[in-house]
């Protein structure tokens, strides 16, 4: 069933109505023929109307959505012959980042991508697309190897954020999320991260840090999952939906107040209802980006990337200092 | 990222002044981690280490730069950039609403300071250095964006005048309050140090307790040389997220672990910091350190847009 989630619930009663009368097939009566038509007409006039006004919190169901397309859907949509290159050649390989050089349109770029599984036993291998520090380390490599042979990088991000285990602790989790913000704002080709479903905290920005940033439609991207931001905020993570609304952690919020660079748009009813219309309208998002991208020189790129990101942030000028205390 | 709260040193009173050397009203202190009875008197003088079991209690940022610098030597700058409330957050629970804004009033009053950072430029030594030094007490020392802005720019005020940057972090992470913007402002610090790089001008690190989230997973971990106080919590996930999530227990993730996993280079006592500090600016910066020091001692005497903090 295409509309399954808990704010769909009308989408889906229309729907189970439509497939009952389409079962009839030649059987029809004629006025039922026209109420077939009718609920075709009403499903998509209320989807058009749910899906316009998603909130956050809901926003973050369709992001989270099961049958979401990952980034190796998009990938074999979009590109030809990706080839997947594995291991940070120092711990593990790890499964929840897939990267690689590829070719998209007449580009050879390299792609430094989340991945999460769909199945029980897929969901484990990629770690529900947690990347450990080896992931994070895998991704540096293939970004210094995307400068050595003048690739441009694209990252397309998708993940509830670094994996938060004991191991990581101990390999370094940190370090290697900092390394890669280090490398990446000085890195000498252009950069493109999409979020093409979660966006969660350090983890995504870990591949984040580039000359455009732009969001599916119907994503998200926060500085902590609302899960995890409820139960710093108030010690429980029952208040999810709450800290989404007050973090705005919505693709079209964030679009708002310019933390971002673009939207691109999906299908009605979220990317899962048609994988291939995602696939080319983020395929042409990138085209047209790079495009631009690599019109500039390199101390031109690398001197907007830094000041694109010198200069987010809000804040005041205080009349008269508090600090006079020492 | 989290903002861990931490339990504050339990004195017998709740308002020790922040520096005068004599105790008002409450003489004894207890160690939050061995719970010996300590004389506060005795406790200052030993920078706030329990003389029993070691234990290095918070500092405030002053406290901090007192510790660190040759005395007198603070230049305090931007003290006056605050935060604002771009997302108009409210924190809404069963028992009470509080805008954002109207919290950070609180903290403002409450803490003394504008934000969780306090930075300018010192001498340690006669060696010239930028600095940033966190403080805990203002939200859990956690980094928006006017935290973000503050340390950037001291990172490129060492960028420069070509001096060394010092940041001593405390935080708990990100601040959610502030959403995105919070996120992006490890990006904006890391990508400030990687300009600093490049010019080669050494950076280093002293995490304190607590060094988490955020912080931890951006400039705090991007030292050339990363120093920590002995027994801080320094981790990319507090202890309550991890608990929360992994259902276990974690063992006390400090910087002994760090140190012994090859993460940081070493666990310094309190009292060693500017001595340790000292002698790494020496061996990194032959030429800038000299040339500089005399430079700017000029410089200092000429300026006049630097406002003295001491």
């Amino acid at each position: 069933m295409a509309y399954d989630l808990e704010f769909e619930k009308p989408l889906a009663e229309l729907e189970r109505k439509i497939m009952s009368l389409q079962r009839k097939g030649d059987r029809l009566k004629p006025d039922e023929h026209r109420q077939l038509q009718e609920a075709e007409r009403e499903l998509r006039r209320r989807s058009e109307e749910i899906y316009k006004n998603l909130s956050s919190w809901e926003t973050v169901q369709v992001a989270r959505h099961k049958d979401r397309p990952y980034s190796l859907d998009y990938i074999n949509l979009m590109c030809e012959d990706f080839f997947e290159l594995h291991g940070d050649r120092s711990f593990s390989d790890d499964h929840a980042i897939v990267a690689g050089p590829a070719k998209l349109g007449d580009e050879h770029v390299m792609l430094v991508c989340h991945q999460k599984g769909r199945d029980m036993k897929e969901k484990q291998f990629r770690n529900l697309g947690m990347p450990h520090p080896e992931g994070y380390r895998k991704a540096g490599r293939l970004m210094q190897q995307a400068e050595k042979f003048g690739f441009p990088v694209i990252c397309l991000i998708d993940t509830p954020g670094a994996f938060l285990g004991l191991g990581d602790e101990e390999r370094g989790q940190s370090e290697a999320i900092a390394a890669n913000l280090y490398l990446m704002s000085r890195l000498q080709v252009p950069i493109i991260a999409v979020v093409i479903g979660e966006g969660g905290s350090g983890g995504a920005l870990a591949i984040g840090v580039a000359d455009r940033i732009l969001m599916l439609e119907h994503s998200i991207y926060t500085v902590a999952m609302p899960e995890a931001s409820a139960s710093i905020l108030w010690r429980d993570k029952v208040f999810a939906p709450q800290a989404a609304e007050a973090m705005r952690i919505s693709a079209k919020e964030l679009k708002a107040i310019d933390l971002i660079d673009e939207l691109i748009p999906e299908p009605l009813g979220g990317a899962h209802h048609n994988f291939s219309l995602t696939a080319d309208n983020l395929k042409a998002a990138l085209l047209i980006n790079l495009a631009e991208l690599q019109m500039l020189p390199v101390d031109e790129l690398l001197e907007r990337r830094y000041q694109k990101f010198r200069n987010i942030g809000k804040f005041g000028i205080a009349p008269e200092s508090l600090s006079t205390a020492y | 990222m989290a903002k861990e709260a931490a339990d504050p040193p339990t004195t017998t009173s709740s308002n020790t002044p922040a520096k005068s050397g004599l105790p008002s009203g409450n003489l004894v202190v207890k160690c939050t981690k061995c719970k010996e009875i300590l004389i506060v008197r005795e406790w200052e003088k030993n920078l706030k280490v329990c003389t029993r079991c070691n234990f290095h209690f918070k500092l405030t940022a002053y406290e901090r730069i007192e510790l660190l610098v040759d005395p007198e030597s603070f230049v305090e700058l931007d003290a006056d950039i605050v935060s604002v409330d771009p997302l108009h957050f409210v924190s809404r629970t069963k028992d009470e609403v509080q805008a954002y804004s109207s919290k950070l009033d609180d903290e403002s009053k409450k803490v003394g300071l504008n934000e969780a950072v306090v930075v300018g430029h010192a001498m340690i030594e006669q060696l010239p250095l930028s600095l940033a030094i966190m403080d805990f007490r203002f939200i859990g020392g956690s980094m928006g964006s006017a935290v973000g802005e503050k340390i950037t720019r001291a990172i490129e005020f060492g960028l420069e005048k070509c001096m060394p940057v010092l940041i001593a972090s405390a935080s708990g992470g990100a601040r959610m309050q502030e959403g995105l913007y919070s996120l992006m402002q490890m990006a904006k610090t890391s990508a400030a140090l990687a300009k600093l790089g490049e010019a080669k001008i050494p950076y280093f690190s002293l995490l304190t307790d607590p060094t988490t989230g955020g912080v931890t997973a951006s400039f705090a971990m991007l030292g050339d040389v990363i120093l920590a106080e002995p027994g801080a919590l320094v981790c990319f996930t507090g202890p309550r997220v991890i608990e929360q999530f992994m259902h276990v227990k974690p063992p006390e993730i400090n910087s002994e672990f760090v140190l012994q996993h090859g993460m940081i280079d070493a666990v310094v006592h309190r009292r060693d910091l500017r001595q340790t500090l000292a002698r790494l600016m020496q061996l990194f910066t032959p030429g800038i350190v000299q040339r500089n020091s005399q430079e700017f001692a000029q410089q200092i005497g000429e300026s006049d847009g630097l406002r003295p903090g001491i």
